[in-house]
């Protein structure tokens, strides 16, 4: 009998427990399953929203960014990663300032698949447009290519797919800016001269690999960097303990090796630490986060990371919204040349460009160098 | 007879000795792959560092194991344990390390004796009820991190334990491998574990409160996860709700090749210390013997199937050499 009672109240406590977890998860948007992407809260919100849609939608005024009747989404790559985070949050404040309704989706995992079944869910939903960070170049184009046959404004940021798969690219930083900016780093830290690494997250990520081909060949067209030997490019997952294996791997493998550059932000702050408990001669430079990187980077030998660049990922986030509204209003559609305004954003009216490869994109900046000059300032930002 | 057994069949005659001929091998084909520059001190030293988690947890999987019991929540507790003791750090509340080692096993013992709880006195299958444990301490640790990480600056005093060069995870894993031998080998608590999964209804009978047992059995697996919280925290500075993510499967692995069996009632300390070592000098030299990135996955893959599958072999030998002798 005392059994039962015990056995009946620690199923109840497990259900309970089960339920808490998926409800919070989904109202914090952390998506904690990707089944629990509709949670009852954003399906209330998308209904009406998409209930005045119907009714506003011919009558918004194309010129103006007004969001009000809309409902926007944005996917970032996963959840629990303060730089997705603050993205999103950029991309949340702006929509919501301007009137509009947002849901902001965060797949568990950094993976494909778990962005394709949000996006599904998303198409379901019929929200007015989506803006994707991508986890895949390849793999979304299915499902964005479905979304933007059911007339929903496809976006990416961050990091892109295929060009037919999506109307405008939000770019933090130029490929090529990036590239020369990293490249030049090594340049500068190895002193002209010697080996250097490449530390990236998985073998898949879109951005990483455009960074580093756009090194790669900045390197190769430039007599400049002709001394400088790229000795490896490893893979440390976005894992602290899989970069850390990584890392040291790098520093015992090329004993002649000067500088690892990171253009990722677990890799960074996994190979800074590496790099710091071993007092190595190894210097480190990349894109990190600067709340991350506060204690690595310095000038004198304690520290591994002279300086290392990044953008601010809030205001991709509200230049992605911008683009979104835009995009929703037709006063843009992606084309080369299309023009809109920012609100107040520090390079209002931004412009459609070309890349190298002919795909559309809309450039926020060049690359934000930190330094230990300025570094605990924007550690307390993000 | 037995004492003319021949070399060869002793190193046959035993998993564990089977087991450190494999290991002997792997040791010279990398340090030949690898130009000769393997075993340095500096090597073996980060071997254990950076696997000290999946050593760890690994002795609490052994007497989950033994009992034909699993426990898949582990590293989610791990993720809410390390995420709860990042935090207290991130907001400057505690900044005490014993303290914080302690109150991250607490959690974990927590987590684990709810599971065994649920399993025991709820007859829910173990592997039902930790795939629960599982989403749940994940998402909590998604739900308190709100999006933030702990990291660098913010646990500076407290991964002065786990930094490289420190002793501290090597003073860890040293105890609990001395203890768990210990009990497992001379303790009636451990021969129980053995009893239970060997054949839970016969310990029953013989007077085994089975019940306890499990519960404690999986308590101490949530007690070692929490402290593997704690561990992973202080080693890699840095404390993110997705941490371990997967990493259940590493230490699952590391028991199977270790000869652990997964019916219940077969395993040893020693076993699953010499699997999880294996485990973890292949994590180790797979990224130094000049394999691409993206080839490892692959091959780690193939390497733990082989092993495992020498392992049944002479399992089976064994069993039918004991078969033999009876017979005669």
């Amino acid at each position: 009998m005392k059994r039962k009672v015990v056995s009946t109240m620690l199923c109840a406590a497990m259900a309970a427990g089960l339920l808490a977890g998926c409800g919070s998860g989904s109202s914090s948007s952390a998506a904690s399953s990707a089944s629990s992407a509709s949670s009852a809260e954003t399906t209330e919100a998308v209904a009406s929203g998409s209930g005045e849609a119907v009714k506003s939608g011919s009558t918004a005024a194309a010129g103006t960014a007004d969001a009000s009747g809309h409902t926007y989404a944005i996917v970032t790559k996963s959840a629990g990663n303060p730089y997705n985070e603050r993205e999103a949050s950029g991309f949340k404040d702006t929509i919501e300032a301007l009137g509009g309704t947002c849901i902001v989706q965060n797949p568990e995992q950094a993976t494909a698949d778990a962005q394709i079944s949000v996006i599904n869910s998303l198409i379901s939903q019929k929200v007015d447009s989506i803006a994707v960070a991508a986890n895949d170049a390849n793999a979304l184009s299915a499902v964005l290519q479905q979304a933007m046959d059911a007339g929903i404004k496809v976006m990416t940021l961050d990091s892109d797919v295929e060009a037919s798969s999506r109307m405008v690219f939000c770019n933090q930083a130029g490929v090529k800016e990036v590239g020369q900016a990293l490249i030049d780093a090594v340049y500068d830290i190895t002193g002209g001269e010697g080996e250097y690494a490449i530390l990236s997250a998985t073998s898949q990520a879109t951005n990483q690999n455009s960074w580093i081909d756009a090194m790669k060949s900045i390197a190769e067209s430039d007599d400049k960097y002709s001394e400088l030997v790229l000795d490896e490019v490893a893979y440390g997952d976005d894992e602290p303990q899989k970069s850390t294996d990584q890392t040291q791997a790098l520093l015992q493998k090329y004993p002649n090796l000067k500088v690892i550059c990171s253009p990722t932000t677990v890799g960074i702050s996994a190979a800074a630490k590496v790099l710091q408990d071993q007092n190595s001669s190894v210097k480190l430079t990349g894109l990190g986060l600067p709340s991350e990187m506060k204690e690595y980077i310095g000038d004198d030998d304690s520290h591994s990371c002279p300086y290392m660049f990044l953008w601010n990922p809030i205001d991709l986030g509200k230049l992605a919204a911008y683009t979104s509204v835009a995009l929703v209003n037709g006063q843009i559609t992606g084309a080369e040349g299309d023009t809109f305004e920012a609100g107040d954003m520090e390079n209002s009216p931004y412009t459609v460009t070309k890349n190298a490869d002919g795909a559309t994109e809309i450039i926020l900046g060049p690359p934000y160098k930190f330094d230990p000059s300025n570094i605990d300032e924007w550690a307390e930002v993000y | 007879m037995q004492q003319k057994k021949s070399f060869w069949k002793r190193l046959t005659g035993s998993r564990e000795a089977s087991l450190v001929l494999i290991l002997v091998a792997l040791l010279i084909v990398v340090t030949i792959l690898s130009g000769g520059t393997f075993l340095t001190p500096s090597n073996i030293s980060q071997i254990f560092r950076n696997n000290a988690l999946t050593m760890l947890m690994a002795l609490g999987m052994l007497c989950v194991l033994l009992t034909a019991g699993i426990d898949i929540s582990i590293t989610s507790i791990l993720a809410f344990s390390g995420m709860t003791i990042g935090l207290l750090q991130k907001y400057d509340i505690l900044h005490n390390t014993f303290l914080l080692f302690l109150i991250a096993a607490l959690i974990g013992t927590g987590c684990g004796l709810l599971n065994g709880l649920i399993i025991s006195k709820g007859k829910v299958a173990p592997i039902i009820c930790t795939m629960g444990g599982m989403y749940i301490w994940r998402g909590l640790a998604y739900v308190i991190s709100n999006n933030n990480w702990a990291s660098g600056a913010d646990v500076s005093g407290f991964s002065d334990f786990g930094k490289d060069g420190s002793v501290g995870p090597y003073i860890i894993l040293a105890i609990a491998y001395v203890v768990f031998f210990i009990v497992m080998k001379w303790t009636t608590f451990g021969r129980r574990i053995y009893a239970v999964g060997s054949n839970a209804e016969a310990a029953e009978v013989s007077g085994i409160n089975v019940d306890k047992v499990i519960s404690l059995v999986y308590m101490i697996m949530g007690l070692l996860a929490g402290l593997s919280g704690a561990l992973s925290v202080s080693i890699y500075a840095s404390a993110q709700p997705n941490m371990q993510y997967g990493k259940e499967m590493d230490v699952i692995a590391a028991c199977v090749i270790g000869g652990v069996s997964m019916n219940g009632g077969r395993g040893s300390v020693v076993g699953t210390f010499l699997g999880a070592l294996f485990y973890a000098i292949v994590a180790k030299a797979l990224p130094l013997v000049g394999l691409e990135s993206i080839w490892q996955n692959l091959i780690k893959g193939i390497i733990v199937l082989a092993v495992v599958l020498l392992n049944v072999l002479t399992q089976r030998a064994m069993d039918r050499a004991n078969l033999e002798r009876r017979e005669l």
